[in-house]
């Protein structure tokens, strides 16, 4: 069990509990703002564009090179972003915050 | 903004369903009642040929949004119903219960449904199936219970081709049949095609070339496939992915102008005035590749979705998104971006033999870029068709050279 805090563009803070999935998913289960998710969750569209807390940047691994890459689609993207459909929602995530972008 | 009006949008797929998130977005407070004959709530239809078939579990079934997202924003959804009858005068629909809802916006997001080709015996054919919902991918999957073990797919298009490696993963026999020279023949690179008619083998698929099906025997128990050669091919299951046809039966009661698509205008609006069509089913025009065109897309069905919320909610926008598609096959990503319809030439950048791109251009002017496990480029391809840019190819080959959209430009064409 992971719980993971999302701050949307219009400062909504909305605490969300996972088990298995992506975070992609559960945000957009959650109805989180700002997530869209439009591809299903393979790395395919970056509309599901976040950064993360950075002082929460410890428990995420490093984006792969394709995500580096989609990321670059969007313009305001910094050092922090991901892309939370190649997120995996595991105990390592508890805590995490991030800020939605869109 | 009147809260006594009514939207009903038909279809709650990709595009019905982001009319709705979206007219919320844009403010509008009337009603808003979304129809679809699926049951399921709606869902993410890309997965369906790809990781949905694959998983025994539901973790492929992929909802658009949660069930309160829907309860949130006040949007009505009318599940596992049919619109049966539209009246322009009247403003209404009539769904199969007999329940009549009066309008003042009406959008179709209608799709478009799998064409089955009148082949000989085809209506006494056992286990066929198409791909385009969760009911097909279910039924797939209880046939595979029921241990078959050689599936046909006919169509070497993107749909036949994620489904055969699907299938592969699965551990099934599969053989593809493609009635022309080469698998996705609408592709403009047959270099392209030669790429995934490898990988295909090298999986183990089975691949047919010039190879139409004229018939389907069912005798003593043996299903077999008859081509136009007169080659025989068993199979226990067949899977039909030779592209789809507009669902025509609301646009038709409608009296709506037609062409290949419901036609629509840069805000997506039909010939009738409160009448918009989005996604699948419409014929719209684009400003990029200066053409009427229809489109198959996720990306169509989302943007156009944006476009009638704000022309609905009177902040009305013009409809000019660069298409882009993606087909996940083994460990094989392909991300287009772009359309090759006025291309002319192509060149490919070859980073190894796994990570490539083709670069479509009509002149020197960049049109389209296939990026094979390659999001750099597809990314650098976006940005560069965006800007209906001119590039200098000896850089594009040249792999010292870094893709990005500065040092590929024509150096006399940076701030023009």
């Amino acid at each position: 069990m992971a719980k993971i805090t999302f701050i949307t563009k219009d400062q909504e803070s909305i605490v969300v509990e996972g088990t298995a999935g992506s975070v992609m998913e559960l945000a957009v289960q959650n109805n989180v703002k700002g997530i869209d998710g439009d591809c299903g969750g393979v790395c395919s569209c970056a509309t599901c564009h976040v950064q993360v807390d950075p002082a929460s940047a410890d428990k995420l691994g490093e984006a792969s090179e394709i995500e580096q890459d989609m990321l670059e689609l969007d313009d305001d993207a910094n050092e922090y972003s991901r892309l939370c459909c190649q997120l995996q929602v595991t105990e390592a995530l508890d805590g995490v915050v991030l800020n939605v972008v869109k | 903004m009147d809260n006594n009006k009514c939207c009903v949008i038909i279809g709650g797929s990709h595009g019905g369903v982001n009319v709705a998130f979206s007219l919320r977005k844009e403010g509008w407070e009337g009603k808003i009642v979304v129809v679809d004959k699926d049951p399921n709530l709606p869902y993410q239809r890309p997965p369906l040929s790809k990781t949905y078939l694959t998983v025994k579990d539901e973790s492929g079934y992929i909802p658009l949004k949660g069930e309160q997202a829907y309860t949130n924003e006040g949007i009505e959804l009318l599940l596992g119903q049919e619109v049966t009858k539209v009246d322009k005068s009247t403003q209404s629909v009539e769904l199969n219960d007999g329940t009549v809802i009066s309008y003042d916006f009406l959008v179709l997001a209608t799709g478009a449904s799998p064409i089955i080709p009148p082949i000989k015996g085809i209506d006494k054919a056992k286990h066929l199936f198409v791909m385009r919902n969760i009911q097909d991918v279910k039924g797939i999957q209880a046939a595979l219970e029921s241990g078959v073990q050689k599936v046909a797919i006919v169509g070497g298009g993107y749909i036949g081709l994620e489904t055969a490696a699907s299938l592969r993963k699965l551990g099934l026999e599969v053989i593809v049949f493609e009635r022309e020279q080469q698998l996705l023949p609408k592709v403009k690179a047959n270099v392209l095609s030669e790429f995934l008619l490898e990988l295909h083998q090298n999986n183990g698929v089975q691949i047919e070339l010039q190879s139409s099906v004229s018939e389907i025997k069912n005798e003593c128990q043996i299903q077999t496939i008859i081509t136009s050669e007169g080659k025989a091919f068993e199979c226990d299951m067949i899977i039909m992915g030779v592209g789809v046809y507009v669902n025509q039966t609301i646009s038709n009661q409608l009296e709506l102008d037609y062409n290949n698509g419901i036609t629509v205008n840069a805000y997506c609006q039909t010939s009738a005035e409160n009448i918009y069509a989005v996604g699948d089913c419409n014929t719209h025009y684009n400003a990029i590749y200066d053409q009427s065109i229809r489109l198959e897309s996720v990306q169509n069905a989302v943007d156009q979705a944006k476009i009638v919320a704000k022309s609905i909610t009177g902040t009305s926008e013009e409809y000019n998104s660069l298409p882009w598609f993606w087909s996940d096959q083994y460990d094989v990503k392909l991300q287009i971006a772009g359309l090759t319809i006025d291309a002319d030439n192509h060149i490919i950048r070859k980073e190894d033999e796994k990570k490539w791109s083709i670069w479509f251009f009509k002149g020197d002017q960049i049109r389209s870029v296939y990026a094979i496990n390659n999001a750099k480029a597809y990314v650098v391809g976006m940005k560069l068709i965006q800007q209906n840019a001119k590039l200098d190819k000896e850089k594009l080959v040249d792999l010292n050279e870094k893709l990005s959209p500065k040092t590929l430009l024509i150096q006399n064409e940076i701030n023009v």
